[in-house]
This record gives C-alpha cells, structure tokens and sequence, in this order.
C-alpha cells in the first residue's frame, strides 16, 4: 500500500480507529503523525524509562503482543492499546538497616510465594528478561541471581499487570539490586583512600595552583597530559 | 524475521559497503586508530565543520539579564516569548502548597536536590517535588556509558580538572570545575551505599576511557549507568517518602515583594488548571533543551526537554553562561530511521569500536572530545564525500561494533552493552556481526543558569543543578561528567536551599518581574506571539493542526 505518490504505508488501529501511517516508523511516531500528542504514554523515547507500555494484537492473531512504542516499528494490521503506567504497591525499607538475609526479599515481598510459574511475566517483558526466572531466585533466597538476571529491568509495568498471582516483580528486583550493590558487592579500596585524601587536602595546593593559571599556561598543561594506554581489559570476562 | 527488502536488517547497496569495512576489520584492529589531533588540528576542525561555529545559527539576546549574549535561534525564541500566563489573572492569595524547599524537576539532580534538602534538615513533608512527566522521566536515566570519578591511584582530581578544562575549551568556571572533581569519588561511594550495582572484576572497579580523557575513570554499570544510578537514587526517595506531584510542570517562578525565590506557579496538564506553591527556597532541576531541534538535528533527549527552567529563571532575573554551545553527541542513531538520533553509546568507542567511512577507512582518533569528533563526522559525510547515504536521505559513518568482540572476546557486547545489543536487535541488526550505522544528534545543554559552588543562582533563594546550569562544562562536556554533574551540583543545590530556607522570611508573593518582562520585550521591539515555556513538543503533522477545533 502506498499513500499515492510512491510513499509505503501501513493501516493501523489505534483504540479502535483505523489510520494510514508512513511504513517505518515506530509506534509513537506513527500515532503521532495520526495526530495523538501525547501527555503519559511517552517519557524517554529511546527505550529506557518505561513509560510507553503498549498491547497490541496483529490481525488474525488471538494472541497479544507487548512493546515499548519508542522502540517497536508499526507493522499492517496492529491492533494497538497504550496503557497508562498502574503503579504497584512497593515494600518502604531502610537500605541502612537491611538485614541481607536469604529471605530478605520474601519477607518484603511475600506474594512472590504465590508464583504458580505460568511464565506470563517473561512473554509480556519487552526487554526480553526472564522475569520468572529471577522471581524463581528470589524464592530461593539468591539475591545476586535475582539482581543479575532483572539487570536490564526498566520498570515499565507489563509483568505486573498480567501476572495471576499480583506479584510486583519490578519492586522485588529493584530492592534486589540495591541490597546486592550494597551488601554484597564490596567497595574497592582505593575509593575510601582517594576519598580521604581529598579530606585531607592533598591535591588543594595542585588544584589552587591550576586555578590561577592564565589561559596560556593551561593550554600548556593540558598539552604536555600524557594519555594513559587502554589495556584491553576494561570488560569484565 | 527480516523486513521486505532488507538483509540482515541492511538494505543490499549498504551491504556492499559493509563488505568494504569487513575487509580492512583485521588490518585496523592491528595498526590501531588514526592519532589524536593536536590542539591546532582540532580547533581547525571544529572552525570547519561544527554547528556552533556557523554564525548564522545564532543571534543576540535583545532583552533580559544576558541581553547582548549570542544563543542559537531557537533558544532565543522561547527568552523572547510571551509567558503563557496572564500575571494579572492569576490568584497569589490561595496558596496550595506550602513549603521549605520546592524543586522543580524529578529527574537526576531534583531527586537528589531533595534528598540532601532533607539531609540537611528540611523534613520530608516540608519538601514538594513537581515535575512535568512522570518522576524519572528524564535525561538521567537514559545516559548509558558511565560516569567519571579520579578514584584509581595513578589519577587525581587535578588531572580530571585539566581533562575537564581542556575539553570545555578553558571557558568552564574553575570554581564549579573544582567542586565536580573533587566530589565524584565521594559521589561514588555514596552511590555505593544506595546499593547502585557498578561493573567491577575481583572486586575492583571496571573503568575506562571516554573521548578527551586522559585517565580511565569512566565507571559503569553495564550500559544502563543512567539506570541503574537513578532508580537507586529514586528508590531510596520513595523510601524516604519525599512527596512528588507528576503531570504538574512549573509555569513560572513566583517572587516575593524583596525579590527573593518564592515558588512557582503550576499547572495540571490534565485538568489544565494552576496551583500556586509557596516556598522558602527554589531548586531549579529542569534539564535540557534537546526537544527544541536546534538546527534541525534530532535527539537523544526525553520527551519533555524543552528548556522551562532556563525561560522561568531569566524572566526573574538569573543570568545564562555558555548558552552559545550545544553538544552533538558524535554518534546518533543514522539507520534505521525508526530509531533516528536515539544514542550509540560512547563506550562503543571505549571499548574499541572504530568509526569508518563507506570505503572500510578509519578516518578519526576514537576518543577526541566530543565536538572535535562529531565535526569529524560532519566532514568525512558532506565535504569530503565519504558517508553512507540511507534510504531516506541521511547520511552517516560506519562504527564497527565487531570489532569489540574481537577485542574482548566473543559475548562482551551482550554483557556490557546490553541496552545497545536489544535496540539494533529490534531491528534484526546484528551489532556483534555488522556495523552500525552513525551521525551526531543533539545531545546536551552545555551552558544554562549561571551558579556558583554551592548551586545558588544570582537570584537569592534560587538554587541549580543539572543540565539546566552552565559553567561546569564550558563550551564543550566530556562523557560521563553530566552523571556527575548532575549529582554534585544536585546535591549541592539541594544542601544550600535547605540551609537557606531554615533562616528565610518570605514576603508577599508577586509576579512583578513577568509583568516587567512583558515590558521589556515591548520596549526592545520584538513584537511576537510566541509563548514560553513550551513545556512539550508537537510532532503532529501541520495538516492534522491546521484542522484543530478548541470544541470542549
């Protein structure tokens, strides 16, 4: 299908309204060109704040599909639905006064224990994340497992919407995350060392100094860096 | 699944090119990158080919405290602009909020502006966040390549002060390049304490160079360090139940009778009504200005970077630094143009991956500051005819995302640029195996709101950090330092406004220097029916808006 002068389109249906839209674009953009402006339903757009949610099924096709609309391209026949992001009740704890226990998450989040293992949270994930997985691990008490595999979790919502068993998925990893990133991950040493260096002023005379340098000096110093060699081992193996 | 027509995600003229950068693969991975460019070899380039330095790009400000002041067009729209309210009608004596410290924006520097508020005393209920989208819809939470700090032994905030200084070309505020320096390692640590899970091997740091360092000291957490730093930090808000209005951007700063800050006025972009919200002290954390195209570049900003904090606070009197710089991210999203101008991480460079040119030839040092390597890229494309061009008449370089797998071994890109694997994968592009396709998008506001060391603003109880503040970065911001940014002047805002607002007495409430912003534009001729704050962006085609009915 083309728009008359040689342009490829594509028919979509939004919330129950067919349109013709450029092939290409992606969802957001496609219903932008339909003449949605949006107020929620967009944030990012590049995939990372989870704010575009969408369902849509294809024609033909009982099953639904879940997107990002910033990230997904449009395709014939879409039946498409933006959802607004539904908060989900989220545990308050004091990072400080964790206790990172193997039932920590558990005791936070107790309807983890409701997962009947219907994998319904890994098929809506648009990140491709297995979500059932990670609920998985944090019944068994591995919070590192369960922080390694929802590592790429943007919080849109979409497990939490369709999962039988009401677990809020997203919450649970995020608290994962941060107790492994405090209490079992360590800080290198030579962070606290810099740190006091700086408290005790040793680069302040080197720093008074660069700070009175007239521009020409500067130059000069900033000529005279010698740049230090990459090694090749900058990611982790 | 591969679309009509396509190959791999390519489309087969591409191909053929991509043959050619196949075939030299081998031959650069041995003789490395072209070197870095001297001084003089950069400022030539720069003076050759970077938007900046195109003059008809820009014009002086005729009205205001930076009158005078030469700003790209499109920023000088929205400072000479009617506000889009009517001062007169609009009530002061109903106040809806009353509070110590007010910010205005929820993402990286107005959470952790209100965090360290509460720090320093202001208890939570005496703390209002509002932003205009949802709480972390922002430009923090989309950075991706890391976040620098001279933690490591053979670094110093001296040399990260130098690196700084020479990449923001000797115009940065030495003052506000000093307090960035030297508070990243303890911004780290802090980070640390929020549990934000940073990439380390045998429990020592992953750092590395970004473009116009000097040392490697850009950490990460994979390539979703935006992400994960802020989620941490916004957890650890909503622990601390700091309250947040979403959907309720700011409209206007609102004075008191002494001309001190004294809130804001706010409007509901759903019900389209305003609340008024009295505060003791300001912190202004409204981000960038990415969504106003300037040149007509696309972005990789968020939906809702439109500047408002710049426009609020020059109409109550704060002055701009360094507005006449903007940042073009080198490496923007050229093809597919589903995904134009979203961002190609720099640490693809970091970790190896080279631009090249239609021919197979690398034809730029990897890593020069980022001016200096997007007017390389602008170069080798229009002048010296050596782009890709696409489908739909962009053209672009070549990054050879292989390359890193050969460097580091087959599987390192999934496991460290996970967020760029998934969004070429959406469009059936291998990165592991083919290169992508690149051209600089706009990126960054390198100037802003002129403070000083402790965040304050020229206007007294009026506090910045973030992206909508200028003079850390001078002309030109390196990688990873808007992370940084954003954190220490975030918390240094949100410290002196919690100070502040424990000794402030506030007078009457007034919108007096709208009303006289109104006057000034009339008396410096600039006869407009523009509006500011534009607050969002409309992409909808001009045939749907020249049909537009105000019905109900």
């Amino acid at each position: 299908m083309t728009d008359g002068k040689g342009k490829e389109m594509v028919r979509i249906h939004v919330m129950g309204k067919t349109y013709e839209v450029p092939a290409g674009l992606t969802i957001m953009d496609a219903m932008e060109y339909a003449g949605y402006r949006f107020i929620r339903g967009a944030g990012c757009r590049s995939g990372f704040c989870g704010a575009c949610s969408t369902v849509y099924r294809r024609e033909g096709d009982y099953r639904l599909q879940f997107a990002l609309a910033c990230q997904e391209t449009v395709e014939d026949g879409m039946y498409l639905v933006q959802l607004p992001f539904t908060p989900a009740p989220r545990a308050r704890y004091d990072i400080e006064k964790i206790n990172p226990k193997e039932n920590v998450l558990l005791q936070y989040y107790p309807e983890i224990a409701r997962c009947v293992s219907c994998n319904t949270c890994t098929k809506s994930c648009p990140q491709d994340i297995e979500v059932m997985d990670y609920v998985q691990a944090a019944l068994r008490g591995d919070i590192a497992k369960t922080a390694e595999l929802s590592f790429d979790c943007i919080q849109c919502g979409l497990c939490s919407m369709r999962c039988p068993a009401d677990i809020k998925h997203y919450h649970m990893a995020q608290m994962a995350r941060r107790i492994y990133g405090r209490y079992l991950s360590p800080v290198p040493e030579h962070l606290e060392e810099r740190i006091k260096e700086i408290e005790d002023g040793l680069f302040d005379e080197e720093l008074d100094r660069l700070m009175k340098m007239t521009r020409e000096e500067l130059e000069a110093a900033y000529a005279a860096r010698v740049r230090e060699e990459s090694t090749g081992s900058e990611i982790s193996e | 699944m591969s679309k009509k027509g396509l190959i791999n995600g390519y489309p087969a003229y591409m191909r053929e090119s991509i043959e050619k950068v196949n075939a030299t693969r081998a031959k650069r991975l041995k003789e490395g990158p072209p070197p870095p460019m001297s001084p003089e070899e950069r400022e030539a380039i720069l003076r050759r080919n970077h938007p900046d330095y195109k003059p008809e790009g820009k014009r002086k400000l005729r009205v205001g405290p930076s009158a005078g002041e030469p700003v790209p067009h499109e920023v000088a729209d929205l400072l000479e602009a009617h506000p889009v309210i009517d001062p007169d009608s609009i009530d002061l004596s109903k106040v809806d909020y009353d509070v110590d410290v007010l910010v205005i924006g929820g993402g990286g520097a107005g959470t952790v502006a209100a965090i360290f508020a509460h720090e320093e005393g202001i208890p939570v209920d005496r703390i209002l966040i509002v932003t205009k989208l949802r709480h972390g819809d922002c430009n923090s939470i989309m950075a991706q390549g890391g976040i620098q700090a001279a933690d490591r032994p053979n670094d110093s905030p001296a040399i990260h002060y130098l690196d700084v200084m020479g990449g923001g070309h000797y115009a940065n505020k030495p003052e506000l390049v000093r307090a960035l320096v030297t508070d990243g390692p303890w911004i780290i640590r802090w980070h640390e304490e929020m549990g934000v899970m940073y990439d380390k091997v045998d429990g020592q740091y992953v750092e590395a160079h970004g473009g116009g360092t000097s040392r490697m000291r850009m950490h990460s957490a994979k390539d979703y360090t935006g992400k994960e730093t802020f989620n941490a930090i916004r957890d650890q808000a909503r622990n601390l139940e700091i309250p947040v209005l979403e959907f309720f951007p700011a409209v206007e700063l609102i004075l008191d009778e002494a001309g001190n800050a004294a809130g804001a006025v706010v409007y509901n972009i759903e019900t389209e009504e305003y609340r008024i919200i009295r505060a003791k002290a300001t912190v202004l954390a409204t981000g960038g200005f990415g969504r106003i195209h300037i040149q007509g570049f696309p972005t990789t900003n968020h939906y809702g970077a439109t500047a408002d904090g710049l426009v609020m606070a020059y109409r109550a009197g704060a002055n701009i630094i360094d507005m006449d710089s903007v940042q073009y991210h080198p490496t923007g999203v050229a093809f597919p143009a589903a995904i134009l101008g979203q961002l190609a991480t720099e640490k693809l460079r970091n970790q190896g991956a080279m631009p090249v040119n239609v021919d197979g030839e690398a034809f730029v040092f990897p890593l020069e500051p980022r001016d200096v390597e997007s007017a390389a890229i602008i170069e080798e494309c229009w002048v010296k005819d050596k782009g890709v061009e696409t489908p739909s008449g962009i053209r672009g370089v070549w990054l050879d995302t292989p390359m890193i797998e050969e460097i580091h071994g087959k599987g390192a890109i999934k496991r460290s640029l996970a967020a760029m694997w998934t969004m070429w994968h959406r469009h059936d592009i291998d990165i592991t195996v083919d290169p992508v396709l690149v051209y600089p998008t706009l990126h960054y506001q390198n100037g802003g709101v002129e403070i000083d060391a402790d965040g304050r603003t020229r206007v007294p109880g009026l506090f910045a950090g973030g992206e909508c503040e200028g003079g850390v970065h001078g002309k030109n911001r390196l990688m990873g330092n808007s992370q940084l940014d954003y954190n220490v002047f975030g918390r240094r805002a949100g410290i002196s406004a919690g100070r502040w607002a424990k000794g402030a007495k506030l007078k009457g409430l007034s919108l007096k220097h709208v009303t006289e912003y109104e006057k000034a534009l009339g008396k410096a001729g600039i006869n407009t029916d523009r509006k500011a704050p534009m607050i969002l962006p409309d992409y909808r085609p001009e045939d749907v808006r020249k049909r537009h009915l105000e019905v109900i």
